[in-house]
């Protein structure tokens, strides 16, 4: 009980964290492939400003893509990000949102090239609002995914080291409570596999079960916490492909492969603890 | 067969407990061992079954040289020298049947081999309707029965008894080696400790008689003669 228990622990946790990272993973593809330097205009730009500052832009060779998108695209994209939202809905007409163009570089290193001549530019004409840099939200991202990445492995870590020393003693206890049959079986001509396997079988049967259980949990959080998840994620396809109906093939199959993950590794890990011990108490 | 070729054995930090042993068992005898207290008897049934090994000489059991069998390779030799021991060394938790049914459920026989397996061996020792208690349920004599069954459940070839009337009254004592001999009747080669001389004199049987580590005396005495050159 106490192996299965720490067993679940450990994959309760570690699910966890590998669905994090995988979700920060795919967070941080969806807005590395966005453009890299959005231009927020003033309201006074006009039309041409745009295409001036478009050409200016397109003009140092550096430039992969620039698309300009006018306050009703601006208002369209924002009615389909906040469609289960109604009062921010409300809230917004066209008017309200800024104009802007979508800037992506030929390579980040000429990030700070087109930075500096859309300054330059601004200086001159005095209409751009604000420039987001995507590196920023990126960076920050790969900050904070990391972060989650360290603490969650070394936690991983140490409560799989946790749930190996607690299958290696269970299955050490077991051995020992076993000692005479384990001696009637040498009398008889047992092979020692045929001694070992049963303990062998056992931890692997605690990581199994201590997976199982822990996926059981991790999928009903899933499930229970679907509309906050998605309403996080709802701007990147992936997420809202799989989320967007927990009866759906990709659901369950998005499911099937962490459940398999995690009851490989289970297995492995008590193999690993009761093979330790086996090895230690039932020498031939 | 059996064959001590100068064998000695020493536990660590302790003086010889066999010295020099040169003896032959061939197949399908019955040998009594005996001898005092720290003669070497259970020594040489330890040495037989590979649970140690000698310190010099060599020890033969048909075509192994039980000095040099790896360890992953013990369990084919005691599938056919099989053991009976004083204490019976039975499973309290487990059933006669199933006791006995662990003979051959390591050889990876099938369930229905081994039962009906399981049950002739049990009419054998006169035990086929107590299957179903527990060892605590039998007399001494009955325990030690189920062992002996359990020996010899899977066909053995050499059945090795080590003090097995040690626990017992003179009439059940003599019930005991009345199955050795049956087992031994049936080709079973039966080797078996004891200290007790009494019981072994009417049985007239070859007796091997050890003392302090080295064979007293090899006498063959009445019906059961002994054709193979002795050493
Ligand atoms: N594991 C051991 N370690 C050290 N010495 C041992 C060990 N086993 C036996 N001996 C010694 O070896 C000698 C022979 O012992 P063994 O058990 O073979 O005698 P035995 O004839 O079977 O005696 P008994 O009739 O009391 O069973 C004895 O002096 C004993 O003290
Ligand atoms: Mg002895």
């Amino acid at each position: 009980m106490a192996a299965i228990l720490a067993m679940f622990l450990t994959f309760l946790l570690t699910g966890f964290f590998f669905l994090t990272t995988v979700t920060s993973a795919v967070i941080l593809q969806y807005f590395e492939g966005k453009p890299q330097i959005t231009v927020f205009f003033r309201d006074k730009a006009t039309k041409e400003d745009a295409t001036s500052l478009t050409s200016t832009l397109q003009a140092t060779g550096k430039t992969a893509s620039v698309r300009y998108v006018t306050k009703e695209e601006a208002l369209v994209t924002y009615r389909t990000l906040f469609q289960s939202d109604p009062l921010l809905l409300e809230m917004v007409t066209s008017d309200i949102l800024p104009a802007s163009l979508e800037v992506s570089a030929t390579g980040p290193e000429y990030l700070d090239d087109l930075a500096q001549t859309i300054a330059t530019y601004d200086e001159k004409s005095d209409i751009i609002e604000e420039v987001v840099y995507q590196k920023d939200v990126v960076d920050a991202l790969i900050s904070w995914s990391n972060a989650i990445k360290i603490v969650g492995g070394v936690l991983a870590g140490l409560l799989a080291v946790d749930a190996l020393l607690i299958v290696m003693t269970v299955i050490g206890m077991k051995i020992a409570l076993r000692r005479d049959e384990i001696e009637i079986l040498k009398l008889v001509g047992a092979s020692s596999w045929y001694i070992r396997l049963p303990f062998l079988w056992e931890g692997a049967l605690y990581g199994i079960w201590g997976a199982t259980s822990a996926w059981v949990v991790l999928m009903g959080l899933i499930v229970w916490f679907r509309p906050v998840l998605l309403s996080f994620l709802e701007a990147i396809p992936v997420f809202v492909i799989v989320l967007s109906n927990p009866t759906s093939t990709t659901f369950l199959a998005a499911g099937a492969g962490l459940f398999g993950i995690l009851v490989i590794t289970g297995f492995l890990l008590g193999i690993i603890g009761s093979a330790v011990s086996v090895g230690r108490y039932l020498k031939f | 067969m059996i064959r001590f070729d100068h064998v000695s054995k020493h536990y660590p930090g302790h003086r010889g407990a066999l010295s020099d042993i040169t003896v032959e068992i061939a197949d399908g005898e019955f040998v009594y061992l005996i001898g005092p207290s720290g003669a070497g008897k259970t020594t040489m049934l330890r040495l037989i079954m590979r649970d140690i090994v000698p310190t010099s000489g060599t020890l033969l059991v048909d075509e192994w040289k039980i000095a040099s069998i790896p360890a992953n390779q013990i369990h084919h030799l005691r599938r056919r020298v099989r053991t009976v021991y004083q204490d019976f060394k039975l499973l309290a938790d487990r059933t006669v049947y199933e006791n006995v049914a662990v003979g051959l459920e390591v050889l990876g026989k099938a369930e229905g081999e081994i039962a009906k397996d399981v049950m002739k061996i049990l009419s054998l020792v006169n035990l086929e309707d107590k299957y179903r208690q527990f060892p605590l349920q039998l007399s001494a004599g009955e325990q030690q029965r189920v062992s002996i069954a359990r020996a010899i459940v899977g066909g053995p070839k050499i059945l090795l008894a080590d003090e097995p009337t040690g626990n017992l009254d003179p009439d059940t004592a003599g019930e005991i080696l009345d199955i050795l001999e049956e087992v031994n009747s049936i080709g079973t080669t039966v080797i078996m400790a004891t200290h007790n001389a009494g019981i072994v004199n009417e049985r007239k049987k070859r007796t091997l008689t050890l003392d302090d580590g080295t064979i007293h005396s090899d006498e063959v005495k009445g019906r059961y003669h002994v054709s193979k050159k002795k050493t």
